[in-house]
C-alpha cells in the first residue's frame, strides 16, 4: 500500500496537465471496469447463448452425419418434436424420468434431512464422520456407476450374496439386466450419491438457526416435536426450497450415472430424457431430435424455476 | 443442543456412515484382490492377501489416461479462473445498470442441461476444429465451473471492505491494480475454494468428453473406465483398481482441504 501510494503520488505530482478531465476520465474508467466482465461475457455467449440457440435451430431441421458434413441442413419445422413426442419410447422415457426424479429427490432428501439432524448434535467423531460422509459427492459419477456394476453384478455382485446369506432373496437378481429392477436400482444408486448433498445443505441451515430458540422453546416445555414443527422447519424454510430447487435441476441432469450403470437398457427400460437425448443424436446421429429432446428438458426446468422464483423464494438472487 | 451427547451416537454415526461409505470400501477392496480372489463366494470381506497388482496393471493401461485428465482438469481450472474472478470482481463492486440481469443470466446457467451443451457444441466445435483437441475439452468443462466460480467470488469479495479499495483509488491506483494488488490476495481462500471446485468438475466430467471427444487421442479417465469397463468385463478387479486412481483428487482434497469443500458447497449452493 505504502509503495502504491508514493509511486502514484510522484507521477501526478511530476506532470499535473496529464490528468484528463473529470468527465473523461470516468468515461475511461466505465470502460476499463467494462474490461473485467468481458471475458466472462464472451464465454457465456460462446459456451451457453450460442449452443442453446444453435440447438433451437438444429431441432426445426433434419440435421445429420451427412447435412453436418455438406452443410445444408433442411429446414422442416415441428416435425422432429412431433416425430419424438409420437414415439411410444419417448412417452415411456417421459414417465421413467418423472419416477427417477420424484423418487430420488423424495428419499435423499428424507435420508439427507434425517442424517442432518443426526449429526446436528456433538458427539465424538461427528466432525471426521462428517467429513467423510461427502466422499459418494466428490467421486465422478462415472466412478461411483463403476463401482455399483460391480456391487450389483447379477452373478458375483456382493449385494446378491449378502441379500441371500440373510434369505431375503430366493436366487440371485439381475438388478442392472433386468427391465423392471434397472430403473429402480438407478434411483438407489443415484439416492445414494444424492444424500450427501442435501445433507450438507440441510445441516448447515440447522446450525444457522439461533440457539436461543430451542432454549426458549425449552423453557416454555415444548416436546420435541413441537419444537422440530415450530421452530426447526419454519426456520429452515428458506434452505429447503433451495436444496428441494438445487435436487431437481441436478436430479432432471443425471447422466453419466444412468450410461455407466444400465445404458439406457435394457431394452430402453431405463431411459432417461438425458441419456436419450444422447442416443438419438450420438448413436443414431439424429442429431435434431436428440435438440428436440434436450429442448423439452430445458423448457421443463425453466418452468420449474420460474414457479420457484415467483414462490419459492423471498430473498433477492 | 449443544450438550455432548454420549459415545453411543457415535457408534449410531459410525453405523451410518459405514451404510454410505460400503460402496467405496468394497471398490478398494476388490482392487487389492487377485482376480481369483473377488469371485469368492462366499465373498471375503477384508482382502485377505492384499495385493498391489490390479493397480500396477490398472496404471500401465490407464496411465495416459490419468494424466489426459490432469492436463484437462488443470487447463480448467487455470481459464475457469482467469476468467471468472474479474467478474465476480466487477459484479460484486461495480455498480452497472445491467449488474443484476447479468447475475439473473449466470444463475440460469445452472438450468441449462450439459446434454444441450454437448449436443450443440459438438456441431459448433466441430465445424471450427476444437474436437479432439484440449482446448476445446477444456472450454468445454469451464461451463461446469465458471458460473458457479462467479458466484462464490461475488459473494466473497462483495464482503470486502469498500473503504480499502477507496483508499487505494484516492492514491491513484486503477482499477486492474487495485484487483490485482488488493482483491486478488485478500481474496485467497475464496479462490482457493474455486480453483479446487474447477478441478473436480473437470476432473469428473464425462459427458463432454464422450461427446467432443470423437477419436481415443484425448481421452480422460472417465471415459476411458467407462469403455474400459464395456471391454474388460471379467477384470472387475483392474477396473476397481481405475475407479480407486480415479478417486484419488477428491479423497485427497477431502482430507487436506476440507474447510475450502465445505465452504464451497455451502456458498455455491446456497446462494443460488
Amino acid at each position: 500500500m505504502a509503495q502504491l501510494r508514493k509511486q502514484y503520488s510522484t507521477a501526478q505530482i511530476r506532470n499535473p496537465l496529464s490528468i484528463p478531465s473529470a468527465e473523461a476520465r470516468r468515461r475511461k474508467q466505465k470502460m476499463t471496469r467494462m474490461l473485467f466482465l468481458l471475458p466472462a461475457v464472451c464465454y457465456m455467449a460462446f459456451v451457453y447463448v450460442l449452443p442453446i440457440a444453435y440447438n433451437l435451430l438444429i431441432s426445426f431441421q433434419n440435421y445429420s452425419l451427412t447435412t453436418m458434413a455438406n452443410g445444408n441442413a433442411e429446414f422442416i419445422g415441428l416435425d422432429n418434436y412431433i416425430k419424438i413426442l409420437g414415439n411410444p419410447l419417448m412417452i415411456n422415457t417421459i414417465k421413467n424420468t418423472a419416477l427417477f426424479v420424484f423418487f430420488s429427490i423424495l428419499v435423499q432428501f428424507s435420508a439427507g434431512f434425517a442424517l442432518a439432524l443426526y449429526f446436528n448434535r456433538r458427539f465424538p467423531l461427528s466432525r471426521f464422520l462428517r467429513m467423510i460422509l461427502l466422499l459418494p459427492w466428490l467421486l465422478p459419477l462415472v466412478v461411483a456407476a463403476t463401482a455399483f456394476r460391480w456391487i450389483l453384478s447379477q452373478t458375483n455382485g456382493v449385494l446378491n450374496e449378502i441379500l441371500l446369506s440373510l434369505h431375503l432373496i430366493g436366487e440371485p437378481m439381475g438388478w442392472l439386466v433386468t427391465p423392471g429392477l434397472a430403473l429402480f436400482s438407478i434411483i438407489l444408486v443415484n439416492i445414494w450419491a444424492g444424500i450427501p448433498f442435501n445433507f450438507v445443505l440441510l445441516y448447515s441451515g440447522l446450525q444457522d438457526i439461533p440457539k436461543d430458540y430451542y432454549e426458549a422453546a425449552k423453557i416454555d416445555g415444548a416436546s420435541r416435536i413441537q419444537t422440530f414443527l415450530k421452530i426447526t422447519l419454519p426456520s429452515l424454510r428458506h434452505t429447503i426450497a433451495v436444496v428441494l430447487m438445487l435436487g431437481f435441476i441436478y436430479t432432471m441432469q443425471v447422466f453419466d450415472l444412468v450410461l455407466g450403470l444400465t445404458g439406457g437398457g435394457p431394452a430402453n427400460s431405463s431411459q432417461i430424457l438425458s441419456t436419450l437425448s444422447y442416443s438419438f443424436s450420438f448413436m443414431d446421429s439424429n442429431y435434431g431430435q436428440g435438440a428436440a429432446v434436450g429442448n423439452l428438458m430445458l423448457f421443463v426446468m425453466m418452468l420449474f424455476s420460474l414457479i420457484y422464483l415467483r414462490y419459492g423464494t423471498k430473498e433477492d438472487y | 443442543m449443544r450438550r455432548i451427547q454420549p459415545f453411543w451416537f457415535t457408534a449410531g454415526g459410525i453405523v451410518l456412515m459405514v451404510i454410505m461409505v460400503f460402496p467405496l470400501y468394497w471398490t478398494l477392496k476388490s482392487a487389492l484382490e487377485t482376480n481369483e480372489q473377488i469371485f469368492a463366494t462366499p465373498p471375503a470381506f477384508f482382502p485377505e492377501s492384499p495385493t498391489l497388482e490390479a493397480f500396477k496393471e490398472a496404471l500401465a493401461v490407464q496411465g495416459p489416461n490419468i494424466l489426459t485428465s490432469i492436463i484437462i482438469a488443470c487447463g480448467t481450472v487455470i481459464l475457469s479462473i482467469i476468467i471468472s474472478a474479474p467478474a465476480g470482481y466487477a459484479l460484486a463492486k461495480f455498480k452497472f445498470r445491467f449488474t443484476r440481469p447479468l447475475l439473473f443470466g449466470v444463475l440460469m446457467t445452472q438450468m441449462v442441461p450439459s446434454v444441450i451443451l454437448a449436443n450443440a457444441l459438438f456441431v459448433i466445435f466441430h465445424k471450427i476444429n476444437l474436437t479432439n483437441n484440449y482446448f476445446g475439452i477444456i472450454l468445454a468443462d469451464c461451463s461446469l465451473s465458471i458460473p458457479f466460480n462467479i458466484l462464490v467470488l461475488r459473494t466473497f469479495m462483495a464482503k470486502i471492505p469498500t473503504e480499502i479499495m477507496e483508499a487505494a483509488a484516492v492514491d491513484g491506483a486503477s482499477d486492474w491494480k487495485i484487483f490485482f494488488r488488493i482483491i486478488i490476495p485478500v481474496s485467497k481462500s475464496a479462490l482457493i475454494t474455486v480453483g479446487l471446485f474447477s478441478f473436480l468438475f473437470a476432473w469428473g466430467d464425462f459427458l463432454f468428453a464422450l461427446t467432443i471427444m470423437t477419436d481415443s487421442a484425448i481421452q480422460p479417465v472417465t471415459v476411458s473406465i467407462y469403455t474400459f469397463m464395456g471391454v474388460y468385463t471379467s477384470e472387475w478387479n483392474n477396473v476397481m483398481a481405475t475407479a480407486v486412481l480415479a478417486s484419488i483428487p477428491a479423497s485427497i482434497l477431502l482430507m487436506f482441504a476440507q474447510r475450502y469443500i465445505a465452504a464451497g458447497m455451502t456458498n455455491g449452493a446456497v446462494k443460488g
